[in-house]
């Protein structure tokens, strides 16, 4: 359920905190996205976008910190 | 569209400075004769012999002719990288190409709805014509029809074509063989995301263009490097997996593909991935997929290549396996595609 | 794409796959709660990676599946109202109600729109000051603060010709009917990634602690699901009832604090119909005594949801995760996505239907 998408916000428009905009780009499409969510986004982020929203800025530390998990688990056994 | 609640039965008297298709536009008579003379004629006049007969005499070049009608429907009228008149062209077009044929002739069959603006009918027609040059081929024919306001969908557009058949072996799924491979001829689902962004206001900037186009001269020329065509099918609705069950269930074999070497555009994949449908399900209207013997499966790659850089070799006819089953193998191992029972919607969740 | 392509790499997929086998030694139920991650499951064949004795059950964690029927019916009988424009999501549109389906209402002339967003929703309004624009606002947690954003724009543009109709329904309560249920077996829950996103995780700590079940909020991609179930096996192979957040990249865990804000603002915790489960009390959103004039229901008080019919669909059984798909006797025979008996069948997130979709039996013996 609940199907959002990381995208990377390219700029932003607006200051009305209710109808803060900014493009995200998805691959190769782009999209406004409402930030009102996310007031600390700036061009640069990637944000999680559900429904038109951006819900979270996606924090790059904990996205490595997640891949590098896989070194404590060891090799692939070939099962 | 909002319309008239009240249906009057006669046909009005016609509005002579008006702008719009009127009743009388289909009845035969001098508007019929008007419209043919400043929208129709100027559009397909380089190709049209003689509109005003009933039928037109063509020149048989070959033995054996393919023949294919279809109708268009689609919404919206004008769409990013093309219009239905466009869509109308190279979907038949493309239907001759797919029999291993040459296109020679187009007929074309509207039916317009009343109100129906003749600045859009003129750009559609416009549009039919360029596309036909395009292609190589003449539209021979026609017949025009108005029905009443809320009758129609703006407008209907029928077109039948004729080719040539150039193909030295009968092109169809009867010759499909275990071992083929199967090659597409460039990423998939343009057209859908395309027309679907547009009828529903989704907003993508850039906006998704169409990739509508006949792929006439890509199918020649396969034939003229002797490049064995044992079955072409082009992707539109229902999408490259639609196209590739059909001809598994016909020919009673069973596929196999590689996700990861099927090609999709980077705004197919991330419209698709916001809106949470598979792009293997959505439509082409520019793109064929082919399958060949595998030992000529590298060149038809070349040749098709040569068109289009994102074609690519995408499957291949099992030995063994259900008839009639397309598998997907994917990380984490494969699952049978099927038919859909519906066009996808988006989704949020 | 970044932040997605790297969590479907089968390689990391199959190394975590290979670790969890390495340190289960005895049979485990695991739940996840939501659809999303049913789907990407069933799909990538995430369940064949685990070794046997661990049973993966799929949870009601389609908010598509659980709106009551009554509910569409209303919708239904909205939008056929002259004068009417109805929006909804893509997800809604197929799903049957008592009867038929929003789709099936445009088919006879219901001015019915399907939007991407809510705010789509209130543009139209915007430029259509003469129809009354309604919108079906369904879903969990994820998307209450969509819906919510959409009521602050229509109030700061002072619309007069907006309305919802609303049925959002919150995790946390289900996951207390189910695990208050005596018959339930699960022993480990995967927590739904996108919900937490929004609500945070400390809902969970007095489940955790009180049924002595571990739960780990994960992601949807391959790797963060096997991610996420090697930390649910660990807790349980070493006896700890935790709550651990996988998915954290995109989960804090206080949530999204400006979204919790505007849901508390327009929205107030309500008793909910959960269709095939009966009511749940607290598990459900209502409008605010301050936003009730945007309440559909009050727009349109001659329309009033009907209750659920009896039918042959086993969907509450398996929402509730007490049967399978395949244990249905009408299980693509009687009920298939093009004639589904019940929302799990037509939903893209319910399990009937990726059963349907992605575990075909003529393929079980190829494989």
């Amino acid at each position: 359920m609940c199907l959002a998408v990381p995208g990377e916000l390219l700029e932003v428009k607006g200051d009305d905190p209710l109808t803060r905009e900014g493009r995200v780009v998805f691959a190769g499409v782009m999209r406004r996205v409402n930030l009102a969510y996310v007031p600390e986004a700036g061009p640069g982020d990637y944000v999680l976008v559900h429904a038109g929203l951006a819900i979270a800025v996606i924090d790059e530390a904990e996205a490595r910190r997640t891949l590098a998990l896989l070194d404590e688990i060891g090799p692939e056994t070939g099962r | 569209m909002t319309g008239d609640l009240g249906l009057s039965l006669n046909c009005p008297v016609p509005d002579p400075g008006g702008e719009c298709i009127e009743l009388a536009h289909g009845s035969g008579g001098l508007l019929t004769h008007r419209l043919i003379e400043d929208i129709f004629r100027p559009a397909f006049a380089e190709s049209l012999d003689d509109l005003t007969h009933d039928g037109a005499l063509i020149d048989s070049p070959t033995a054996q002719l393919a023949f294919t009608t279809d109708s268009y429907v689609v919404q919206p009228l004008f769409f990013p990288g093309g219009d239905i008149g466009s869509l109308a062209v190279n979907g038949t077009v493309n239907d001759l190409a797919m029999c291993g044929a040459r296109p020679v002739c187009l007929s074309a069959g509207f039916v317009i709805e009343e109100g129906f603006l003749i600045s859009d009918l003129r750009s559609i027609a416009g549009s039919m014509q360029s596309a036909a040059q395009a292609a190589g081929v003449r539209f021979v024919t026609g017949d025009t029809k108005v029905v009443e306001r809320g009758k129609g969908d703006g407008l209907y557009i029928n077109t039948s074509g004729i080719g040539a058949v150039v193909s030295p072996v009968p092109v169809s799924p009867r010759q499909v063989r275990p071992g083929d491979r199967i090659v597409v001829s460039g990423d998939i689902g343009r057209h859908g995301m395309a027309v679907m962004a547009a009828r529903e206001n989704l907003g993508f900037e850039p906006p998704i263009e169409s990739d509508c186009a006949p792929v006439a001269v890509q199918v020649l020329k396969l034939i003229e490097e002797g490049v064995p065509l044992h079955c072409l099918r082009d992707l539109t609705r229902g999408g490259l997996a639609t196209a590739l069950i059909e001809i598994a269930r016909t020919a009673g074999v069973a596929m196999q593909l590689e996700q990861q070497d099927i090609p999709v555009s980077p705004p197919v994949r991330g419209a698709c991935e916001i809106l949470g449908l598979d792009p293997l399900y959505v439509a082409s209207e520019g793109r064929f997929a082919a399958l060949v013997p595998s030992q000529a499966s590298d060149h038809a790659l070349a040749v098709l290549r040569a068109f289009d850089p994102s074609a690519a070799l995408i499957g291949v006819v099992q030995d063994e396996g259900a008839p009639g089953s397309v598998a997907l193998r994917t990380l984490g191992g494969r699952y049978a595609l099927d038919l859909l029972a519906c066009e996808q919607l988006p989704r949020i969740c | 794409m970044k932040h997605l392509d790297e969590y479907r790499d089968p390689a990391a997929a199959r190394r975590y796959a290979d670790a969890i086998a390495g340190i289960v030694t005895r049979p485990w139920t695991i739940m996840e709660i939501c659809g999303g991650q049913t789907h990407s499951i069933v799909r990538h064949g995430i369940d064949r990676l685990l070794p046997e004795g661990v049973t993966l059950l799929h949870g009601p964690g389609c908010p598509v599946c659980v709106t009551p029927p009554g509910m569409i019916d209303a919708a239904i009988a909205i939008a056929s109202r002259p004068g009417v424009i109805f929006c909804s999501f893509g997800d809604m549109l197929r799903v049957p109600g008592n009867e038929r389906s929003l789709l099936a209402a445009r088919a006879r002339g219901a001015d019915v729109r399907m939007v991407y967003s809510p705010l789509d929703a209130v543009t139209i309004a915007r430029d259509n000051p003469d129809s009354q624009v309604v919108f079906f606002a369904i879903g969990f947690e994820t998307t209450a603060p969509a819906t919510a954003m959409a009521i602050l724009q229509a109030e700061s543009q002072g619309l007069t010709n907006f309305s919802m109709l609303v049925s959002h329904v919150l995790v946390p309560p289900a996951m207390e009917a189910l695990l208050g249920d005596p018959a339930c077996g699960v022993q480990g829950f995967l927590a739904a990634g996108h919900v937490c996103t929004i609500a945070g995780y400390r809902d969970y700590e007095p489940l955790a602690r009180r049924y002595r079940i571990p739960i780990v909020v994960t992601g949807f991609e391959p790797v963060d699901l096997l991610q996420g179930l090697y930390m649910v096996i660990r807790q349980l192979e070493e006896g700890r009832c935790e709550v651990e957040n996988q998915y954290s990249r995109s989960v804090r865990p206080e949530g999204n604090p400006a979204a919790r804000v505007a849901v508390d603002r327009v929205f107030t915790v309500q008793a909910q119909d959960w269709r095939g489960m009966g009511r749940i009390e607290a598990s459900g959103l209502g409008l605010s005594e301050r936003y009730t004039c945007f309440d559909a229901r009050r727009r349109f008080p001659m329309v009033v949801p009907g209750p659920e019919r009896e039918s042959e669909c086993i969907g509450g059984e398996i929402l509730r995760g007490v049967r399978k798909p395949c244990d249905c006797p009408a299980f693509a025979r009687r009920c298939t996505p093009e004639r589904p008996l019940g929302a799990t069948m037509v939903s893209s997130e319910g399990a009937c239907a990726a059963y349907y979709r992605y575990r075909r039996p003529a393929l079980e013996s190829v494989t």
